[in-house]
């Protein structure tokens, strides 16, 4: 065991070099501890050349490490230089594994054996994982490598991979052009992969280009000269033991999350949630006393951000108390508060107001605030409307406001009180308008931030559910019964979730509760001659169960979730009780029940028009606001649409005109749906993607072009991709030749681009700035290309 | 839902064409000049510069299509009124001249415009008729994944030549290179299967729906006495068929998508020649005045 010393960090990202270098430059005894050969490993994996922002642009940077927006190289240049400058005591290939112990007195161990003693731990290692290992004899071999950062730098070698993932795959095709390549799959099929990639794959195998061993396990790996090669790969196969002498074994086994490693240090989360955050004092300190969590680990996602902590955690460990970096912007977003009161007590009062955010840890509220605005709108002021598409979240610091629901249901809601959670939670437009009262004072929360909030701490997702129940209990079936009355009737309501395709209830089972959807949607479906035919398709905010209560009989349809799907469900009892509150509500469900009923007539007299409403679903539409169709009898390709869009979108087209699916004459072609819930905005370091009140989806310029979106859209519509510079007007190119014309493209190569452009990502933003509305339809000549909502699709399917 | 151009809002501009015909219509039988009928009378005038502005307006649509931000309706609109108010303009020419026609600017003027309007009319047809065809033909697939597909048989057809002996092999491998799929537009257009394929003992041949290779399989596997080449033979008759299919497919694509874009390398060019005929035809008549 070698000298105590008084802080180890561990993790050498941006976080992790910050602390270690201001440690160094105040004299500190430190070690910095790195998993890879290399420091920042993050950002080493980033793609070559690749732009990286100094988002957010507003927080100044506090470190004595250098970092500005510029390329990946100049920047792990600068830190690298920086390191040595500090005199920075790093070990590199040091991946700790464990840590025991108490603050004064840690214990790092390390993945070769040896221990490391420190009183203080600062742990910044990021959320990207480590690959999994091998996990049998010989994985530790040194041509065994868990990453490919160039393929084309091996030529004429034996390779296995091992995995069956999109990365897996990926690297297996990418090798296989120079080299002679096996893939090792435990199962029969590819069942992970994506479409395209399963396609490659597999024509690659029957090929012979690539072969792969299926339902096989490796036993061990040795090293030693096996036919003149470094090693060789023992597996296990259906039809015995098989040998491969290898150069080199690459495995994609996937990453072991940051958080059981993080949990076995003693560090605790709140909740099972994947993406539940650490708690953390105000001073980044976790549960484990003398153990200090900085950077994405902590739920900053961005560099800047921390390198700010790893300056401060430093500065707290010492004992002094320094205000965070970005106090002056706290300060200057409460300077329209009336009161005269410092940062601190400011935030205090705020979570003594507010019951809902009183149980939230001071760090994480901070945060929150941060990302909020205060806002003092004038008495009378509209804060958002009826059916618009934004999904912020507010709470009332002072004053009250007016919340119409409907003519017939206005609710004044007051100090600490919240509103706009509905359309947090569902996705959907909101369902109300709101104006302000006399002296009101209101805090406004962006989607993402409440999100983060609601999946780490309990408590405030309990209250949010509980309301979101009453309240929309409230709306849809009682809107002449108090809050306090229908309590009880929320009480007994149960929160469900389905799984795509999951079916809700079944025709002939018994009747026994309404389903409320909540987010997602669902199809009613009947059984002909054996064979499910869907014949409606119910979008989130209405019910659909309502036909068996009121007859009190057995289930006529089959009620399916499209997507993933949330209800709110009441039993028979409990709808009984309500009745007895709202008589009005039975009047008014027999009238939907009607219409409902007519809509399946229509429906029921072609089997056909079933048949389209299932493709729909199966494309994903499910989950749309709003979707570009083609109706393939009217296309005459030629593009137009395309063109349009790139010409009113800086040279690139968002949309895929002759991709996608096609069922009976109407094609989906690749184009953003606007999802009700997006996938697309979940993991946004900047949380630049936003959606506009017309519930547009975009992507604003702060993005950094991190690649997210693009995998987390499952429709493949987000593309990361360059602005080409303006192109010369119209008549310049059509008299004198210049540039490229309307319609065409820069040619590779030609496009004069400065140093400091890089990729972003694209998606359609449905025109949102343009007058018309969007030009790919306004562009087509025939009239093939329409977008329609959800709502729509019922007319559409009927009128096949 | 869905509305073609043709019926685009009820036909609107089917009855504003309609009521243009109309009125000119009207206005020739009823007016009564000391002069015959022709462009020289008022009525003549004023049918003239209605002609011709709306040539003028026709002509622009070339330029509206490419204006993509642009709000002034929708370009389904622009063409459906393109269409209806240009099929008009055979009846206002027609009545402008007063039926006297001649070896002269102002004819040629005349016929160039009726000359645009009948490949105006193959382009309705066309984008009315062949959408459908289009999917139909294609299965709803895209051209890539058909050319996909085919590269995928060529694969396996390669691979199960190969034990086959060299002549064969060289058969398969030379009927998958020699391929021929479109080329110039006239090929395009007939979407004949030009490949070759070079055989045993002929050298290149013609090999017109693959009929010749599949032959060649077809007449190995009747010699064939040897049960795994037999299952090797027939497999690949298969593929060959499927193949053949699938190329057929690929060329009436091309063939499709040729024929709704060539008859605009006929309707633009006519078009602007028609707008110079017009223009000197404007100019003699006021010089000649
Ligand atoms: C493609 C991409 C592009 C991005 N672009 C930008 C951008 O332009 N601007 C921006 O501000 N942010 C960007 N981000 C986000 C940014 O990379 C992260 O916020 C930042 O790297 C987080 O820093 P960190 O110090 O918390 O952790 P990391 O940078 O993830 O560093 C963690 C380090 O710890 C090491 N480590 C892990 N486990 C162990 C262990 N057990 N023992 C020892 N060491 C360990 C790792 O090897 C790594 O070096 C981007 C992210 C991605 C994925
Ligand atoms: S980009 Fe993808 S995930 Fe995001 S809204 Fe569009 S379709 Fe949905
Ligand atoms: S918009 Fe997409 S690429 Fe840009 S920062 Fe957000 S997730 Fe990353």
């Amino acid at each position: 065991m070698s000298d105590k010393i008084k802080i180890a960090v561990v993790g050498s990202g941006p976080g992790g070099i910050s602390a270690a270098a201001h440690a160094a430059e105040l004299g500190v005894p430190h070690v910095l501890l790195e998993a890879t050969p290399k420091h920042s490993d993050t950002i080493q994996k980033y793609q070559k050349g690749k732009h990286v922002m100094a988002e957010p642009n507003v927080l100044p940077l506090r470190s004595p490490v250098p970092f500005e927006q510029g390329t990946r190289e100049a920047i792990l240049d600068a830190w690298e230089h920086s390191l040595s400058q500090h005199q920075v005591n790093v070990r590199y290939q040091a991946r700790v594994q464990a840590i025991t112990g108490s603050k004064g007195d840690f214990t790092l161990t390390l993945a070769n054996g040896e221990q490391v003693a420190a009183e203080h731990v600062i742990l910044g290692i990021g959320v990207q994982g480590n690959p999994r290992k091998l996990g049998v004899d010989g994985d530790e071999a040194p041509f065994i490598q868990y990453q490919l950062d160039d393929p084309d730098e091996f030529k004429g070698e034996t390779i296995v991979v091992v995995g069956a993932g999109d990365a897996a795959i990926e690297n297996v095709l990418a090798l296989a052009r120079n080299n002679q390549v096996h893939i090792v799959n435990r199962r029969d099929e590819f069942a992970r992969a994506k479409e395209g990639n399963l396609a490659a794959i597999s024509s690659a195998i029957s090929g012979g280009e690539v072969q792969c061993f299926y339902s096989t396990n490796v036993v061990r790996v040795d090293e030693g000269d096996f036919d003149g090669k470094p090693g060789r790969i023992v597996l296990a196969t259906p039809s015995g033991e098989a040998e491969v002498a290898v150069d080199r074994i690459i495995c994609r086994l996937g990453a072991i999350p940051q958080r059981d490693l993080v949990e076995s240090f003693g560090i605790e989360f709140p909740n099972a949630d994947p993406n539940a955050l650490p708690v953390l004092s105000t001073r980044y300190e976790s549960n484990v006393e003398g153990m200090y969590v900085i950077g994405a680990l902590g739920g900053y996602p961005l560099i800047k951000q921390a390198m700010n902590q790893g300056y401060e955690v430093v500065e707290y460990i010492l004992g002094n108390s320094i205000k965070p970096a970005d106090h002056p912007l706290l300060e200057a977003k409460f300077e329209v508060l009336p009161y005269a009161l410092e940062v601190d007590e400011v935030l205090e009062l705020l979570q003594e107001r507010i019951p809902i955010f009183s149980q939230v840890n001071p760090l994480v509220f901070r945060e929150l605030m941060l990302d909020s605005n205060v806002v003092v709108p004038e008495p009378g002021e509209v804060i958002f409307t009826k059916n618009d598409y934004t999904n912020t979240f507010f709470t009332i610091l002072d004053g009250s406001v007016e919340i119409e629901v409907s003519e017939d249901l206005v609710i004044e809601s007051g100090q600490g009180n919240f509103f706009g959670e509905m359309s947090l939670l569902s996705g959907r437009r909101r369902s109300a308008t709101v104006r302000a009262g006399p002296f009101c004072v209101l805090i406004e929360t962006p989607r993402r931030t409440m999100n983060k909030l609601v999946n780490s701490v309990d408590a405030v997702k309990r209250v949010l559910d509980e309301t979101f129940i009453l309240r929309t209990i409230q709306q849809r079936f009682a809107p002449g019964v108090p809050l306090e009355e229908l309590r009880p009737i929320a009480k007994a309501a149960k929160m469900n979730q389905f799984r795509p395709g999951e079916v809700i209830f079944e025709e002939g089972d018994k009747a026994d509760a309404l389903h409320l959807i909540r987010s997602g949607s669902v199809t009613v479906a009947k059984t002909f001659d054996n064979r499910e035919i869907p014949m409606a398709y119910v979008a989130a905010g209405n019910y659909v169960g309502e036909m068996g209560l009121l007859g009190n009989s057995d289930r006529s349809a089959t009620v399916r979730a499209t997507v993933k799907t949330e209800s709110i469900s009441l039993d028979s009892a409990t709808f009984l009780d309500l009745l007895q509150k709202s008589p009005e509500l039975l009047e008014r469900m027999r009238d939907d029940v009607k219409l409902r009923t007519q809509q399946n007539v229509r429906l029921q007299a072609d089997a056909s028009a079933g048949d389209m409403l299932s493709f729909l679903m199966q494309q994903g539409l499910g989950e749309a606001t709003d979707v570009l169709l083609i109706d393939k009898e009217l296309c005459v390709g030629c593009d137009n649409c395309e063109v349009a869009c790139a010409e009113t979108h800086h040279g690139t087209s968002r949309l895929n005109r002759s991709a996608g699916a096609v069922f009976a004459h109407i094609h989906v072609p690749t184009s953003c749906r606007h999802c009700e819930d997006p996938h697309c905005m979940k993991d946004c370091p900047p949380d630049a993607i936003k959606r506009s009140p017309g519930g547009e989806v975009f992507i604003q310029d702060n993005c950094i072009g991190c690649g997210n979106c693009e995998q987390n859209c499952p429709y493949g519509v987000i593309q990361m991709s360059y602005r080409p510079p303006k192109k010369p007007g119209i008549w310049s190119w059509l008299l004198f030749g210049a540039g490229p014309g309307p319609g065409q493209a820069y040619d590779k190569g030609e496009v004069p681009r400065g140093p400091d452009e890089q990729k972003k990502a694209v998606k359609c933003d449905m025109c949102k700035d343009l007058a018309g509305g969007p030009a790919c339809v306004r562009a087509c000549p025939t009239g093939a290309a329409l977008r329609l909502s959800p709502e729509a699709f019922v007319d559409l399917v009927s009128s096949r | 839902m869905y509305q073609s151009f043709i019926t685009y809002r009820g036909g609107r501009w089917f009855w504003v064409a309609l009521l243009l015909c109309a009125v000119s219509i009207g206005l020739y039988v009823w007016h009564d000049l000391p002069q015959p009928p022709g462009g020289g009378t008022w009525l003549g005038y004023t049918l003239g510069t209605i002609g011709a502005l709306l040539i003028l307006w026709l002509t622009y649509l070339g330029r509206r299509k490419r204006n993509y931000a642009s709000n002034l309706g929708s370009v389904q609109g622009w063409t459906s009124a393109h269409v209806y108010l240009g099929t008009s303009l055979i009846i206002i020419a027609t009545l402008h001249a007063g039926f006297q026609f001649g070896w002269n600017v102002h004819t040629l003027a005349y016929v160039l415009m009726l000359l645009v309007i009948l490949s105006g009319f193959f382009g309705v047809w066309a984008y009315l008729r062949y959408p459908e065809i289009l999917t139909d033909n294609t299965g709803g697939k895209t051209r890539d994944d058909l050319f996909r597909e085919v590269a995928e048989i060529d694969k396996q057809l390669l691979r199960q030549a190969a034990p086959l002996g060299a002549e064969m092999e060289t058969a398969v491998a030379s009927s998958v290179e020699r391929t021929q799929i479109g080329g110039g537009v006239i090929a395009q257009l007939r979407a004949r299967d030009d490949s070759r394929v070079v055989l045993p003992g002929q050298g290149l041949v013609a090999n017109s729906e693959q009929k010749p290779i599949l032959d060649l399989v077809v007449e190995q596997l009747s010699q064939t006495s040897h049960r795994e080449q037999a299952a090797i033979l027939r497999e690949m008759s298969n593929l060959i068929g499927a193949r053949a299919r699938l190329l057929q497919r690929i060329r009436r694509d091309v063939q499709i998508q040729g024929l709704l874009r060539v008859w605009l390398y006929f309707h633009v060019p006519l078009a602007f020649a028609c707008v110079a005929a017009l223009l000197v035809h404007v100019i003699s008549v006021f010089v000649y005045w």
